[in-house]
């Protein structure tokens, strides 16, 4: 804990790193005779201390899957998932817990996710029930829970109040403090705002931000709302029917994506200000595949503006920014590389081919 | 006996835009175990031939009450307690019912959030878009299965002639949303109100209902009223905003001057919280504290906790709404303060 803030760490110094992790789940047979349905195919990525991950796509491509997964909830089929030097699937009792302890997460609806029948005060408290090593006396638990609720902007009276007489700010603050209550080194946020209002959605964002700057604390937050996603993190990866397509830094992705389905992304999200939106918006024709049978080869192909018959026939390649002929930008702070990379034959090669040049700049 | 019998007058404006629908002094009570509440009070606004007018606010506001209520469609515990809504010039506060019905469809068209609660799941989706043809132009099941299947291709459904006859959850959530939309404007309604249309649908799944609503207000020359709580959507779709907060209209006008320069602090606050390109870890601003319940409205100005620029005469005297610039209108006593200001912190006193 209390690692000082590092913004933008080094990938290579990952806290929690992910290899090639597969997933499958048993479900009815489909239209086509298959009755396994792929949520997670290779997903490879890291999460260094103190920084955060963005993971970024539409529903079910495989973000919460994911986010199961390093809860423990789901084991994966194949792939590796290693914290600092140790895989939580190997563990057992002490091990595992203190392991649980470390990860913890906060959920999108503040509504569903806290027991109405409890008070604040012991939703907050109630993981040391289970980590009975942490705060041993009643002394200490208590002093711990005000900390706590003052450190989310809660008031200590606010304790005894049930969560129906909190508004959605301040149960999502409730379950933040509740993440917190175990000294996680990562926090997974699962659309932690999306069923906030945009008023309130701002004065949860600064908690977070200023949490880790505190405590720093890694964070892997999913959303799909980019232009929160694009605020808040460091790097993201963009998922796409149970694969990572595109990782990076953010402003890379955002502003020189080199995958087309990030490049749609992107061009599809709305614009406030006129003068970023883009001269020419790409809609995606179609819709998204059923997991259960996607595609050859590359799995946006079917989609894509730029599939050829290579794309049916091959899986695509990782191809870096460098490798596409672009000029890969360092982290800016700490200049290295932000490791910008996406799995395509035909990368983009500029902003213009991305369809992000804005309208007011184009000639 | 018919509703073309009426008297239609044709609302023309200055500018040569049509009046479609004109909302003044809008009041919708609800009864509640604890009394009756004011969901909506004194909301006004107009929408016009070919043009979009986004109802804006967040969870509350009262920005679908103010819609259910143009459309017939509150709840049974909720009722308009005033105000007038001339949809075509035509006053439809207080019609009668069966009056209603015959305009349902015809003259308004809606689109709900939620196309699959909104669609009956026991029947197939070319039945229940066929079902306005026969109810209100008299057809036969087979010609009104023939009109469903140009429709569904209207609206982008491919090979709708196979797809006619399946049932809604055979679809996805964007093709629902484009069949819910093809129901909504069959009968070629000249008001069209989308309720958060693409909220549930992802991005790419948006942009292309977007692209959608805003090809058929072109061809049908309809007025829109799109309800949502996303600035950006407002901002690229609409021509015009209505902002809501706690049930009365903050500040209407032109998207365009309204966001460029508001002259509500509400409506100022909002454009501050979104994340447009802010610094990484930047503070962003936020509006302190949250909306007030309904049975909490303080007497003066609904949003004198939250405003920085709050004095005495926001507590005593509820400001009405007045024009700040041409065509836009605002419901704030500072409101040429927060007009000329480019941050609410420069005008904090």
């Amino acid at each position: 804990m209390n690692t000082p803030l590092n913004h933008g760490a080094d990938p290579e110094d990952a806290a929690l790193r992910v290899t090639d992790v597969t997933k499958t789940f048993q479900v009815a047979r489909s239209a086509s005779g298959n009755n396994r349905l792929t949520a997670l195919d290779g997903v490879s990525l890291s999460i260094g201390r103190g920084e955060t991950l963005g993971l970024v796509g539409e529903s079910g491509c495989g973000k919460s899957t994911l986010a199961r997964t390093l809860m423990l909830l789901e084991k994966p089929d194949s792939g590796t998932v290693d914290f600092e030097g140790r895989d939580p699937f190997a563990l057992r009792g002490k091990d595992l817990l203190s392991w649980r302890r470390r990860v913890q997460m906060v959920f999108q609806d503040p509504f569903a996710s806290l027991n109405a029948r409890m008070t604040a005060g012991q939703i907050i408290s109630e993981p040391w029930a289970t980590h009975r090593g942490l705060y041993k006396t009643p002394r200490e638990r208590e002093a711990r829970l005000n900390e706590l609720l003052q450190l989310v902007g809660l008031r200590p009276s606010d304790a005894r109040k049930s969560p129906q007489e909190f508004s959605g700010g301040q149960r999502q603050r409730i379950g933040i403090a509740r993440a917190l209550a175990l000294n996680p080194d990562l926090i997974i946020l699962d659309e932690p705002v999306s069923a906030l209002d945009l008023s309130v959605q701002a004065q949860v964002l600064n908690l977070l931000n200023d949490l880790q700057q505190k405590l720093g604390v890694s964070y892997l937050f999913i959303s799909h709302d980019l232009s929160v996603v694009r605020h808040v993190t460091d790097r993201v990866a963009v998922m796409y029917l149970g694969r990572v397509i595109e990782t990076g830094a953010t402003e890379d992705v955002f502003e020189r994506p080199l995958h087309p389905y990030t490049a749609s992304l992107m061009s599809a999200s709305p614009r406030l200000d006129p003068a970023t939106r883009p001269a020419e918006r790409i809609v995606l024709r179609g819709e998204l595949p059923s997991p259960l049978d996607p595609p050859s080869g590359c799995r946006f192909r079917t989609r894509c503006w730029k599939a050829q018959d290579i794309c049916a026939e091959q899986a695509p390649p990782r191809v870096t920014a460098a490798e596409a002929g672009r000029v890969a930008l360092p982290l800016p702070s700490i200049g290295a590389p932000s490791g910008h990379a996406a799995e395509c034959h035909f990368p983009l090669a500029d902003r213009a081919e991305a369809g992000l040049a804005a309208g007011a700049t184009t000639a | 006996m018919t509703m073309t019998a009426l008297p239609h007058t044709d609302h023309t404006t200055g500018d040569g835009r049509q009046t479609v629908l004109e909302v003044d002094g809008l009041n919708v009570d609800i009864r509640t175990p604890q009394g009756t509440v004011r969901a909506v009070s004194g909301a006004g606004f107009a929408a016009y031939a070919g043009q979009t007018m986004a109802l804006l606010g967040e969870s509350g506001c009262g920005k679908s009450m103010t819609a259910k209520a143009v459309a017939g469609l509150l709840d049974p515990i909720a009722h308009v307690a005033g105000g007038t809504i001339r949809l075509n010039g035509r006053e439809l506060a207080g019609m009668a019912e069966r009056d209603r019905l015959k305009i349902a469809g015809t003259e308004l068209g809606i689109v709900f959030q939620d196309a699959l609660t909104a669609l009956n799941p026991v029947y197939p989706v070319g039945v229940q878009i066929g079902e306005s043809f026969r109810i209100h132009r008299g057809m036969n099941r087979r010609q009104a299965r023939s009109e469903a299947i140009a429709l569904m291709g209207r609206v982008g459904i491919p090979e709708p002639e196979s797809r006619v006859d399946a049932y809604p959850h055979q679809f996805s959530g964007g093709m629902r949303q484009r069949i819910l939309i093809a129901m909504a404007v069959a009968l070629g309604p000249r008001l069209l109100i989308a309720d958060e249309p693409t909220t549930a649908l992802d991005v790419t799944v948006q942009a292309q209902i977007m692209e959608l609503l805003r090809r058929l207000r072109t061809e049908e020359e309809m007025a829109v009223v799109l309800i949502t709580h996303d600035l950006a959507v407002v901002a690229e779709e609409a021509d015009a905003v209505t902002v809501m907060y706690a049930g009365t209209v903050a500040e209407t006008g032109p998207v365009d001057q309204v966001f460029a320069r508001p002259a509500h602090p509400y409506t100022r606050g909002l454009l501050d919280s979104v994340p447009v390109n802010a610094e990484r870890g930047a503070q962003l601003s936020s509006i302190a504290g949250s909306p007030p319940e309904l049975k909490d409205i303080p007497t003066g100005c609904v949003y004198q906790d939250r405003c920085p620029l709050a004095s005495a005469i926001c507590r005593a005297e509820r400001p009405a709404l007045r024009e700040v610039a041409p065509g836009q209108q605002a419901a704030c006593h500072f409101a040429a303060q927060v007009q000329d200001s480019t941050t609410l912190q420069e005008t904090r006193p």
